[in-house]
């Protein structure tokens, strides 16, 4: 498909995003968690489309720096914020919100983030955008569009003006990397 | 110039002293504090960021808080930690401290927290461990104690939300602690509006007022309308060696007692490094109540262990954007 950039693609995607979500829980009163920080952008729009009811708590937000596999090659970024999840994470069906699925290393470190607070009923991945280049063995359960991406282009969403678009980069070139 | 704690992107490599820190490193350490500082509420007080990391904690002096803190901090990071015990170790049969840990390094230790009685001992080691390797100092003679000043930074930060207008006092033996003097860079550094050391002509540096402090001989009047009371404990040999007349005499003078704190603002907060000697700077009925902070600030101090330990061993490359 061709690449959804725009505002009102985004819009389009959430919509679609929100009736999958809206027909797979209707019955199972789910959490919702959204990873910083354009996963928390996506959950919060999504909240707005399925209503506060919905969900059985506020939304939760989760701060995977610390759980990175790449921690001692990167450094950390010095402005992390921390997880916040207000409820109780056992025996129950979360819903595990992001912008730009690639590699899957993210949602590893989300799922173990996510496990150190209990041991949830299920874990259902909802992702804006897939694209290609996947690492490991994770895929998302709900996607709102599926995208092929030239090798050394990444995706990154946008918040401007309270709505959400999409942009292309080239990936930067780190010096003596 | 150039500050040999910093890595050449100016990010901490090793953490030995206060002096020639700039604000706002002192203020990263303390926002990445409160976010470790959450991680108590977990059903897993853990996070894997330093997994597969060796620490040593190289105590040539006793401390079971400061060691304790510091081990727990490395263990919520995932670290592997030993504790060297020198009483039993390769120094007390004579080899020599250089050797010793060089044998250490080739442990493949990433970190060393060395606690030592001799002012620059930390820095000592610093200057010859392996590029790869940072040491942080857990206290060192007189000279530093920058994790402890920390977490009193963060503690004052937690009650009173910034530093620019408070009035702090310090109140005590500040002539031989490496807690205040790393109390007072720290408090300057964060713009502190007014620092005030209260103590014996005995116990305070001849140099008082160079290091930027208003100097108060009576415990009453120092403590008028201050917002944020430290008192640090009396070590009983400086009584032996005749610096103060007795322990009760101390405490007559400079003990913090109810009716004495009275005199600082009604929401003053009361601090110590511990360990406290009750009856001696401080009466239990102000140790204990709704004043005191002093256990809080055992609790901040793993926090601000962990803090300092993640930047250190993290800033071991350059900082580059994550993706996902």
């Amino acid at each position: 498909m061709t690449m959804p950039t725009s505002p009102a693609d985004i819009n389009a995607l959430l919509d679609t995003m929100a009736n999958a979500i809206r027909e797979q829980f209707s019955d199972k009163r789910p959490l919702l968690v959204g990873i910083h920080t354009g996963g928390v952008w996506i959950a919060k729009a999504l909240l707005k489309r399925l209503g506060d009811d919905f969900f059985d708590a506020p939304l939760g937000t989760l701060n995977i720096a610390y759980y990175r596999d790449d921690f001692t090659r990167i450094g950390m970024h010095p402005q992390v914020s921390p997880s916040e999840l207000p409820f109780e994470v056992d025996n129950r069906h979360l819903v595990l919100v992001d912008d730009v699925f690639y590699s899957g290393r993210t949602t590893r470190a989300a799922l173990n983030e996510l496990f150190d607070y209990g041991r949830p009923a299920s874990v259902t991945l909802a992702v804006l955008i897939a694209r290609n280049g996947r690492e490991l063995p994770i895929h998302p359960d709900i996607v709102g569009a599926e995208v092929t991406v030239a090798k050394g282009q990444h995706l990154k969403l946008r918040h401007e003006n309270n709505s959400l678009s999409l942009i292309v980069r080239e990936t930067e070139v780190k010096h003596g990397k | 110039m150039a500050n040999n704690q910093l890595t050449e992107h100016g990010r901490l490599r090793h953490f030995l002293t206060i002096e020639g820190l700039k604000r706002p490193l002192l203020t990263e350490i303390m926002d990445r504090a409160e976010q470790f500082s959450g991680l108590g509420n977990r059903q897993v007080k853990k996070v894997p960021l330093l997994r597969g990391k060796t620490i040593i904690n190289l105590f040539f002096e006793n401390s079971t808080r400061t060691r304790s803190t510091f081990e727990l901090a490395a263990k919520r990071l995932s670290a592997d930690v030993m504790n060297f015990n020198i009483s039993t170790s390769a120094t007390a049969k004579g080899e020599s401290l250089l050797d010793t840990l060089h044998n250490l390094e080739a442990m493949h230790t990433d970190m060393f927290v060395v606690r030592h009685n001799q002012s620059g001992a930390a820095e000592f080691i610093a200057q010859h461990v392996a590029p790869h390797v940072s040491v942080i100092n857990a206290g060192d003679g007189c000279h530093a104690h920058p994790t402890q000043a920390m977490l009193d930074m963060f503690t004052i930060r937690r009650h009173k939300g910034q530093f620019a207008d408070l009035r702090v006092a310090i109140v005590g033996d500040i002539l031989h602690s490496r807690v205040a003097r790393s109390q007072i860079q720290a408090l300057a550094t964060l713009g502190v509006g007014e620092i005030r050391v209260i103590g014996p002509q005995t116990l305070l540096p001849r140099d008082c007022q160079t290091m930027g402090v208003h100097v108060f001989h009576d415990l009453a009047s120092g403590l008028e309308g201050v917002d944020v009371v430290i008192m640090l404990r009396l070590q009983l040999e400086r009584m032996q060696g005749a610096l103060l007349p007795s322990a009760r005499e101390y405490y007559r003078c400079f003990g913090l007692t109810a009716e004495k704190l009275r005199h600082a603002k009604p929401d003053a907060i009361v601090m110590h490094p511990g360990p406290i000697n009750r009856g001696v700077e401080i009466a239990s009925a102000v140790a204990d109540g709704p004043q005191s902070v002093i256990l809080e600030q055992v609790t901040h101090g793993i926090a601000i262990r962990m803090a300092v330990m993640s930047m250190a061993l993290g800033s071991q490359s350059d900082l580059q954007e994550a993706q996902s």
